[in-house]
């Protein structure tokens, strides 16, 4: 059964909150009326409305929800580790309004039939949106381009073959081709698996300290500045969806200046850990790509503020304790991400090394504007996609408290500022903290 | 049987390699003459003495049924002697062997070889090398003049004219000789050429050849009196250039629903042979205003009409 309760979608006036707006730069104090599931008014100046229902929102930040660029939700073929229900109520809980599924499950997400399935399950078992993206090629294999436009037909927003690079030039430059034709994005992780292969995390000074077999960031680099000429070359839409080194952030900027229609994201692990927090092994650390040197995570973030990172992800992955609970090198990579990524961005809001109308643009405004979603605005006639959270509120997170179907998340006992008081999704509330 | 007089026009070339090289008037010359050859097709008594004596052979590198038939019953009905040599492909070593084929031929004294080839430009190497006039009936995606002189002939007989008119060529451009033989021929004569196809099946920079190219056949079909549908070969189906025939056919494959953004009286045409539901709709290939079977007709007349043109240059004609 579902643990949240939706309210009726009444008209609601949310009082007294600030308003910010990262696709306007709106940052303001005033009050906000949702009325049919959308943004009826807003500004300093809203009257009361006689029938709507009142939140007094006492100060906290009133912005458009989150949009995940490219969570794992485990449908089909792996509700051990998590369901699009149980996914969409650790998404609510963190302020995501928007989920954008990874294709990768089991099958994969490769066929029209199997979008119109997922439709169909989030639509009857999620609190928030759910928006398939289709893998790039069947069965993930990397041979063959799938049905692109009968997919976009389908409803898939954008094609990945999930945490997979695509080998072969050729078939990357037809996929690319093929699919500007469609004005389809196209998602890619980009590290060279053969450069990779067997690699446990950063190749560097502490791998070889502990032992572990490196996965070097040139791999990543590599894979992406041939993605980024294969864009230049067929006019593809192209989101490099983890970049996490400096090399990687020079080849989306030169792109970007050469005029690619090029755009790259990072995860907020990247951005808020680094190498070193893998300690004595500790898997919940374990990352594709892994967690990189302190200097590459300061480059990230200096990237986040100056616009060459279009979108931070939550790379949701949730990933059952057994998998985990090996040696190391033997471990699945991945951690969740969804319940924490507010949060866990707000500490480069608090650092001073980020505004927060930056970081939400990362976390809203962007995506919607890459996936051709509504959303990610405080503007009349937008969805009502909306968090309320207060920036400052201490707390310490456990793990064990999570919605996620799996807890492995990396920031156990983090102490957080900032928490999510309240997330509403067309109009209705689908969570409030307390 | 009595020599025929010479064909009203003068054909100033030893081969036909392509469409390219031949000036419009070298074009009118050959359609207006089989226009004469389609009359004479059409009667009980079809044989002429133009090619009496002389020798044919139709070279055929590459597997072909039609349009190897249609040279052997053309080179038939001038009287010439024709003999059917298929190679097979595979068994061939290309480039060298090609060349050792042809002085073995040359040897044989023939008066004209027609040439199909898997590789571009091997045709015009062949012709090189051998004493009597070469046709190229497809030299891989390079050329295939005849396909385009009777598609010519078709359009002229169903249209009246060619100058002016609209034509959409449609699906897999990257790998058809038929294209671009086409998309010279009606440049030459005046008419407006579009390509309509996904990217992936377009070459670089097609517009550069003098087409408009459209990526969706509602935009491409616009308006157009002739709608030509190329043939996509099996292994580009799945995957490699296109996704699949599902999705081939529901975006470029023609069907009724298609076929209504061209002009009313719009024709449709196809080289053959068809993959009836990947590129064409069985309602469109069988339906009132398919010219396919014409072009078969055509395809006999227009290589009677090159087989005589090329005979005036043949020794002691």
């Amino acid at each position: 059964m579902r643990e949240y309760k939706p309210s009726e979608p009444r008209p609601t006036l949310f009082v007294n909150a600030r308003l910010v707006c990262p696709a306007t730069g709106r940052d303001e104090t005033g009050s906000l009326l949702v009325d049919g599931g959308a943004i009826a008014e807003l500004g300093p100046d809203v009257p009361p409305a006689g029938r709507a229902d009142v939140v007094d929102c006492r100060g906290a930040v009133l912005a458009p929800g989150l949009i995940d660029l490219g969570a794992f939700m485990g449908e089909p073929g792996a509700e051990h580790r998590e369901t699009i229900e149980t996914a969409s109520l650790a998404a609510a809980a963190g302020g995501v309004t928007t989920i954008v599924a990874r294709p990768d499950t089991t099958p994969p997400v490769d066929a029209p039939e199997i979008v119109d399935y997922l439709k169909r399950r989030a639509r009857d078992t999620a609190s928030v949106h759910v928006h398939p993206m289709a893998a790039l090629t069947k069965g993930i294999a990397g041979v063959e381009m799938t049905e692109i436009s009968l997919l976009l037909e389908a409803g898939a927003v954008a094609f990945t073959d999930g945490p997979r690079s695509i080998a072969n030039a050729r078939l990357m430059r037809r996929a690319m081709t093929y699919a500007r034709d469609f004005g389809a994005l196209i998602c890619c992780h980009t590290e060279d698996a053969d450069l990779i292969a067997g690699g446990a995390m950063n190749d560097g000074e502490f791998a070889s300290r502990l032992g572990l077999p490196g996965r070097h960031k040139a791999a990543e680099a590599l894979v992406l500045e041939r993605d980024v000429r294969l864009a230049l070359l067929t006019g593809a839409r192209y989101h490099a969806g983890l970049v996490t080194c400096a090399e990687s952030l020079e080849v989306v900027a030169r792109a970007k200046q050469g005029g690619a229609a090029v755009t790259c994201g990072t995860s907020i692990a990247h951005l808020t850990l680094n190498e070193n927090d893998v300690g004595e092994y500790r898997t919940f650390f374990k990352l594709a790509p892994p967690l990189r040197h302190e200097d590459d995570r300061r480059a990230l973030v200096q990237a986040l503020a100056d616009g060459v990172i279009d979108v931070v992800c939550s790379a949701h992955d949730p990933q059952d304790v057994e998998t985990k609970r090996r040696p190391f090198a033997e471990a699945e990579d991945g951690a969740i991400g969804l319940e924490t990524m507010l949060a866990a961005g707000l500490r480069l809001v608090h650092s001073g090394d980020v505004p927060l109308p930056k970081l939400l643009a990362a976390m809203s405004t962007r995506p919607a504007e890459l996936l051709g979603l509504p959303g990610g605005a405080l503007t009349v006639g937008a969805p009502a996609d909306l968090i309320v959270f207060d920036p400052d509120a201490p707390w310490v997170l456990d793990a064990q408290s999570l919605k996620s179907k799996s807890k492995n998340t990396p920031f156990d006992q983090a102490r957080f500022q900032g928490r999510v008081l309240r997330t509403v999704v067309a109009g209705r509330t689908v969570y409030a903290y307390g | 049987m009595t020599p025929e007089p010479n064909p009203p026009f003068a054909f100033p070339h030893r081969h036909l390699l392509g469409i390219a090289g031949l000036s419009p008037t070298d074009i009118e010359g050959l359609l207006a003459s089989a226009e004469k050859a389609v009359a004479l097709s059409r009667q009980v008594e079809k044989k002429k003495a133009t090619l009496r004596g002389r020798t044919q052979i139709n070279l055929f590198f590459e597997a072909s049924t039609r349009t190897q038939s249609s040279f052997e019953i053309a080179g038939k009905r001038l009287g010439a002697d024709v003999m059917n040599m298929s190679v097979a492909s595979s068994s061939l070593k290309k480039g060298e062997t090609v060349l050792d084929t042809a002085a073995t031929l040359n040897a044989m004294r023939p008066d004209i070889i027609v040439v199909r080839h898997h590789a571009a430009g091997a045709v015009a190497l062949l012709a090189q090398k051998v004493d009597c006039s070469v046709v190229n009936a497809g030299d891989g995606a390079h050329e295939h003049p005849t396909q385009a002189l009777l598609d010519a002939l078709t359009i002229k007989r169903s249209k009246g004219r060619i100058a002016g008119l609209k034509v959409a060529i449609c699906g897999d451009v990257l790998h058809s000789r038929v294209a671009r033989s086409n998309i010279i021929l009606l440049n030459a004569l005046g008419a407006e050429v579009r390509v309509v196809a996904p990217s992936t099946l377009l070459p670089d920079g097609v517009e550069r050849l003098g087409v408009s190219a459209f990526r969706n056949m509602h935009d491409g079909l616009d308006g157009v009196d002739v709608v030509m549908m190329l043939r996509l070969q099996l292994e580009r189906m799945h995957g490699s250039y296109v996704p699949s025939v599902k999705e081939y056919f529901a975006r470029f494959g023609l069907d009724a629903a298609k076929l209504a953004h061209a002009k009313p009286d719009a024709v449709v045409m196809h080289p053959g042979p068809m993959n009836r539901g990947v590129e064409i709709a069985s309602e469109v290939a069988d339906g009132p205003r398919s010219l396919i079977r014409d072009q078969v007709e055509m395809g006999v007349a227009v290589r009677m009409a090159v087989l005589e043109a090329l005979a005036r240059h043949l020794p002691n004609a």
